[in-house]
């Protein structure tokens, strides 16, 4: 019987508005924790109404941290919608900006927001335990991220036009062609990037061997994974067709056109959160819980069609298919980071990529579109279906962090199991369950679209609800 | 970037004429950052002033933010906020930094004017939530979230100056990194920031 409730409020460097509780027992130990987020938007209902070709800019705003996954799922429903290919350099530049947001975000997740753990520690002043501390800390290393980040926005700057919610990709193409210069520019600014983004991966992989029988066993438990791979298997981030694999690795769901994607996943409600629970409809809820995101596709992809970042998977690989605790999603991060630096240097040496062949007519055709994307942190689903007009009827979205939900709470189960001891609680021990959150680089801000911010209070209640301790941190 | 201020070394802190008479000036000014309804995209805008970042610590301590681990509001001379207002939690919040700031900068659109979490305004709260958690059609097993847990959503969303005093507003959706570095270098020199349609245009 839980006897006391710790809340954790709120979860700080996380991208949302979330709260953590631990259930303890009678005896003090950990019966259940609890990962609540705490806002509620409501586009699913306010996009009704809404022209289709409007939806591509207010769905962005779901998320400032990941506007360019909305903005690329929404104009693929979009471009179902009006029903005709899009140009080939339309969807080079596309990708390419995707790529951009891919380097930013995932700099920002490693450097600004978890680093503060990994190099000043989980134990250190929590005052200082973040970007600004690091930069003062650790200036050199700070700097390295602060510039990355920055080369992943500028590039979707010069792509698209401004670093956040750009009105570039439109239903039929995108609204403004690359010139020769700009295309240049980028290219200048990747060798310095490749150079930060293999320190990270050195920096990562030292921790990695330093600590080792901490990383394997921070929040370690079997899942099935889901991500988009390319035809052969390979991993892919703008397109592709959905596999599933189990905890081994093993595909159960394999090149599933995105359209289809309400055959195979479900979605729960609990009292207790605003963000829904997903889970693979065949194995039922709980049961079917997956994982998305970096870690996920790294582990169900057949390979990586860009060199470096192959190379990399063969050392994360060097002990099997499949890595299961949430400490390698920083390290797949890194990975994919790697792959989207290589993948923009290949669009931006297709002859294509500066042609002005990219926007076809963008007239409804359709009535219903689906547009799917791996954004930052996993599998973003737009699913639209409109009137004869082109006026939105019903708006469904699965974002990234929501497929995750499950996963976060069993990683915070997991963890507070280990290093929750009741009685007292201690800073160090309540960062590392946020920690276990920060890997999964959650999106609140996406999760409640339906969800939005992630804060960390910790209380302890007893049976009859009496509040015996109460812990905020600062 | 003409608006960069950056160089000039930093004046007094902005203070409240009526805090003049408090005791000793702090070194640096204190900030506090907060999130209510809103995408982060300012929050993210904010990182894109990049290597000013280190420019900007500097002159000011960081306080409370969602990139900081610090979970209680202290007092502060600024306080900026992201976002609108959406549920009785975020009310409270925004009521407390209130209290314990001197100057609060309502800081992009939804601070401004509701924006798009405003949107919602035109619907029932309960049909929003219906539709959410009950009629998706991914949605299998359903109910509305209703635990003591999750904050209760106010009937509508509301921008910053329905509840409190909002002594500057950044407009933009975001606002660019430019247009806040020039607020808070004007605010850091003791000026209030002018506005004009040259440092509000984003693209």
């Amino acid at each position: 019987m839980t006897t006391k409730t710790i809340t954790i409020s709120p979860v700080t460097r996380i991208e949302g508005h979330a709260k953590i509780t631990i259930h303890l027992d009678s005896r003090g130990e950990v019966d259940d924790a609890r990962f609540h987020v705490v806002e509620f938007r409501g586009f699913e209902k306010f996009c009704e109404g809404r022209h289709f070709t409007e939806m591509p800019q207010i769905t962005p705003r779901t998320c400032g941290i990941c506007p360019v996954s909305h903005l690329l799922a929404s104009s693929k429903a979009c471009d179902a919608i009006v029903g005709h290919e899009i140009p080939r350099p339309a969807k080079l530049l596309r990708e390419l900006m995707h790529m951009g947001q891919t380097i930013q975000s995932h700099a920002l997740s490693f450097f600004h927001l978890s680093a503060p753990d990994l190099l000043l520690g989980f134990d250190s002043d929590p005052a200082a335990r973040n970007i600004v501390g690091l930069i003062q800390q650790q200036p050199a290393i700070a700097i390295k991220g602060v510039r990355l980040r920055k080369f992943g926005q500028e590039l979707i700057k010069l792509v698209a036009g401004r670093k956040i919610h750009a009105d570039f990709p439109v239903p039929g193409g995108v609204n403004k062609v690359l010139t020769i210069a700009q295309r240049d520019e980028i290219l200048k600014g990747l060798p310095e990037a490749f150079e930060h983004a293999k320190f990270a991966l050195e920096l990562l992989k030292g921790y990695h061997k330093a600590n080792l029988a901490d990383v394997e066993d921070f929040a370690s438990f079997d899942s099935n994974y889901m991500g988009l791979v390319q035809p052969d298997g390979a991993l892919e981030l703008y397109d592709g067709k959905l596999r599933f694999c189990d905890s081994t690795g093993k595909m159960f769901h394999d090149q599933i056109s995105p359209d289809k994607y309400l055959d195979y996943i479900s979605e729960a409600v609990e009292p207790w959160s605003y963000m829904k629970f997903p889970f693979i409809s065949k194995l039922g809820y709980p049961n079917g819980m997956y994982r998305v995101g970096p870690l996920a596709r790294v582990n169900v992809c057949s390979h990586i069609a860009t060199p470096l970042a192959n190379d990399e998977l063969k050392i994360w690989r060097a002990k099997g298919q499949v890595r299961a605790s949430s400490f390698y999603y920083h390290w797949a991060r890194l990975i994919e980071l790697l792959y989207g630096l290589e993948r923009a240097q290949q669009l931006l040496n297709d002859s294509e990529i500066t042609s002005t062949d990219v926007l076809v007519p963008n007239q409804p055709t359709k009535r219903e579109g689906v547009g799917v994307v791996e954004a930052p942190r996993g599998t973003l689903i737009h699913h639209y279906w409109v009137d004869e007009n082109g006026r939105i009827e019903k708006a469904n979205l699965i974002v990234a962090t929501g497929h995750n939900n499950l996963a976060m709470n069993r990683g915070v189960q997991a963890l507070a199991k280990k290093y929750v001891k009741a009685k007292k609680l201690q800073e160090g021990m309540l960062n590392r369950v946020e920690a276990v959150i920060r890997c999964y680089d959650p999106c609140l801000s996406c999760a409640t679209h339906a969800v939005g911010q992630m804060p960390m209070q910790v209380e302890l209640a007893d049976a009859s609800g009496t509040v015996l301790d109460q812990a905020t941190r600062g | 970037m003409k608006k960069t201020t950056a160089t000039k070394p930093a004046k007094k802190p902005v203070r409240k004429p009526a805090a003049a008479a408090t005791p000793p000036a702090p070194a640096k000014v204190r900030v506090a950052t907060m999130w209510l309804s809103g995408c982060s995209g300012c929050h993210m805008s904010f990182l894109d002033l990049d290597e000013r970042i280190v420019e900007l610590v500097k002159l000011v301590d960081i306080l409370y933010s969602p990139i900081v681990d610090v979970k209680e509001i202290p007092d502060v001379d600024v306080g900026i906020v992201e976002g609108c207002v959406n549920n009785n939690e975020q009310e409270h919040e925004l009521k407390k930094l209130r209290s314990r700031c001197k100057v609060l900068i309502a800081l992009g659109d939804c601070a401004v004017t509701g924006n798009i979490p405003g949107l919602r305004n035109q619907f029932t709260l309960k049909d929003c939530l219906l539709r959410a958690y009950e009629q998706t059609e991914s949605t299998k097993i359903s109910c509305i979230p209703n635990d003591p847990v999750v904050p209760v959503l106010n009937a509508k969303a509301r921008p910053l100056q329905e509840f409190v005093k909002v002594d500057l507003s950044i407009p933009g959706c975001p606002p660019d990194a430019d247009t806040i570095w020039y607020a808070l270098t004007e605010l850091l020199a003791g000026r209030m920031p002018q506005w004009t349609e040259k440092n509000l245009r984003y693209d």
